[in-house]
């Protein structure tokens, strides 16, 4: 299976504060990556440099190469927005729009103009928000307000907005961190499911979570990479002392 | 000093601040009570039927301002047409795109011309419109409305944008939206009812100048709804009342300045209801 992603040399910085330091990562196509960590360590800028997001913070500098299918995201003629379009977030506080529960999931498909028709629409709505584990709590008040909805709802709403426009890549950072153990669960078969088809970067506190539904994990440390290796021998027989450390509760 | 003493101490201090402070807002509800109510005693009386539509008459012939409304109505309406558009316009390029010299350069520049004395603004607009046109005209009278209109707006707009969290922003860029999509389809919707308000407050702002219309509007006796001619405005229609040397005059001055209070009122409350449905 060859490599989805493949960053090379990054360094960030935020202004003259480096947060990201010599990262070297390969993430295979249609795996899941964990990435686990202290927090304030990089998780977030990490995640957030791999659809540009951090363009759109003024300080924020880059170099080295981060390449998606073989191509440099960070090329000058990179077409932004169709790298968003194909790399898909859900961000750690959920940001529903000030719209219905309807149209922030249709937001994106129109935008796109993905759907053929009005009933089009409404079964790719239907389905990324079953996807996301919340069709029978909003399916009789889908033209509500967004912001009527309870946390934990409001963040399965921004994944299913997420998925509704069928992204390759879907990078989640800490996705589960306000649900309940019952929603965590379907997220994280949502997470399992999601694999045949897409990549997943998944930032997570929560090392059951990294355990159970990972392929490989990675963990950073104080803006460094640590370790990166498959799941399994990451959470019995990890290389790095301080991955043993962290994962045993002895620090972080 | 003692604990017990430094305690006192504080206390007399913080018991002199609270009158202090509690006298300073009884001072400032009671003279805008005084005025309300001063206007409303010396107003009420002359306000009849025929003072809100008849025209101005000869002293002692009764009239009324029906004129006067209809001309502020069309003036603030027309002016709005013109500053609101425009202002909203730039207040959008100033909060999204405005982090550069350029920006920098309009804010200040809006900052002054909300400082200028809006006679200034009369003096201007006479100079460009009215000495080419060579007559006053509602037109020039909206214009310098409009140009008063233009950088409060603009300012308002731009601080009711920047308010709508970077992570909605962040939300629709993610998505694969187009910068000027996120704009238009999520932070103008959700900047909405903030910039309804500033609008508001700007039409109430100059539905109470006198001072640029004087010079651009003058004043008419009869009911004109053509721009092109000079324009009757219920603040000039004071002010002519107010000068004019007969008490009855003055009392239909009065009378005016309470209708025109109570428009002002009305645009209040109606911001009022705007702000409050925010989610
Ligand atoms: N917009 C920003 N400007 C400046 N510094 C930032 C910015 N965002 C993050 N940082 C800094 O970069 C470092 C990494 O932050 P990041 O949010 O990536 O951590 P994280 O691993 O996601 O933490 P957490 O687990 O708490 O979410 C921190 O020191 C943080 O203070
Ligand atoms: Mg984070």
């Amino acid at each position: 299976m060859g490599s989805k992603i493949r960053i090379k040399n990054m360094d960030f910085f935020y202004g003259s504060n480096q947060a990201l330091f010599d990262i070297s990562l390969e993430i295979p196509d249609r795996q899941v990556m964990a990435f686990i960590g202290p927090s304030g360590c990089g998780k977030s800028t990490f995640l957030r440099t791999l659809n540009r997001m951090n363009d759109t913070i003024p300080i924020a500098r880059l170099t080295g190469t981060v390449e998606i299918d073989g191509k440099d995201i960070y090329a000058p003629k990179t077409d932004v927005v169709a790298l968003r379009r194909k790399v898909g977030m859900v961000f750690q506080k959920s940001n529903p729009f000030p719209k219905s529960i309807y149209e922030n999931v249709a937001y994106g498909i129109r935008i796109n103009r993905m759907h053929k028709d009005r009933a089009d629409l409404d079964q790719r709505v239907e389905k990324a928000i079953r996807d996301a584990a919340l069709w029978d709590e909003v399916k009789d008040r889908l033209n509500t307000s967004a912001f009527g909805l309870s946390g934990g709802q409001q963040q399965r709403l921004c994944i299913a907005r997420a998925l509704a426009v069928q992204p390759e890549v879907v990078l989640m950072d800490e996705p589960a961190s306000a649900l309940d153990p019952i929603a965590t669960q379907k997220i994280e078969e949502l997470v399992v499911e999601l694999k045949k088809s897409y990549t997943i970067a998944i930032v997570t506190h929560n090392m059951q979570q990294a355990a159970r539904v990972s392929d490989r994990t990675a963990f950073f440390m104080l803006g460094k990479l640590i370790e990166v290796n498959p799941t399994e021998k990451m959470f019995t027989n990890p290389d790095e002392k301080l991955t043993e450390d962290y994962i045993t509760g002895r620090f972080g | 000093m003692s604990n017990e003493a430094v305690h006192n101490r504080r206390k007399l201090i913080s018991m002199v601040m609270t009158t202090l402070t509690a006298a300073c807002a009884v001072i400032a509800i009671a003279i805008l009570t005084i005025i309300l109510t001063y206007i409303g005693y010396k107003g009420v009386a002359a306000i009849n039927w025929e003072f809100l539509v008849e025209t101005p008459k000869p002293v002692g012939e009764g009239g009324g301002i029906g004129n006067a409304i209809v001309g502020s109505a069309i003036m603030t309406l027309l002016a709005s047409l013109i500053g609101l558009p425009i202002g909203i316009g730039a207040g959008v390029y100033l909060a999204e795109f405005g982090d550069k010299w350029f920006g920098s350069t309009v804010r200040f520049v809006a900052d002054t011309l909300i400082g200028v004395p809006s006679i200034i603004v009369g003096i201007f607009v006479y100079t460009l419109v009215v000495l080419p046109m060579t007559r006053q005209s509602g037109f020039a009278g909206s214009l310098s409305l409009a140009i008063i209109m233009i950088p409060i707006v603009a300012r308002t707009t731009e601080e009711m944008i920047r308010l709508v969290p970077k992570s909605m922003r962040e939300g629709a860029l993610a998505l694969g939206a187009p910068q000027w999509r996120v704009t238009w389809n999520i932070v103008l919707p959700a900047a909405a009812s903030g910039i309804a308000t500033g609008a508001m407050l700007s039409i109430a702002r100059i539905s109470g100048e006198t001072a640029p219309l004087l010079f651009t509007a003058l004043n008419s006796r009869f009911y004109n709804f053509y721009v092109d001619q000079p324009m009757s405005s219920l603040t000039v229609q004071i002010y002519n009342f107010a000068t004019g040397p007969f008490e009855v005059e003055h009392q239909m001055a009065w009378a005016a300045t309470l209708i025109l209070v109570g428009l002002i009122l009305v645009i209040n409350i109606l911001v009022r209801m705007f702000t409050k449905k925010k989610y």
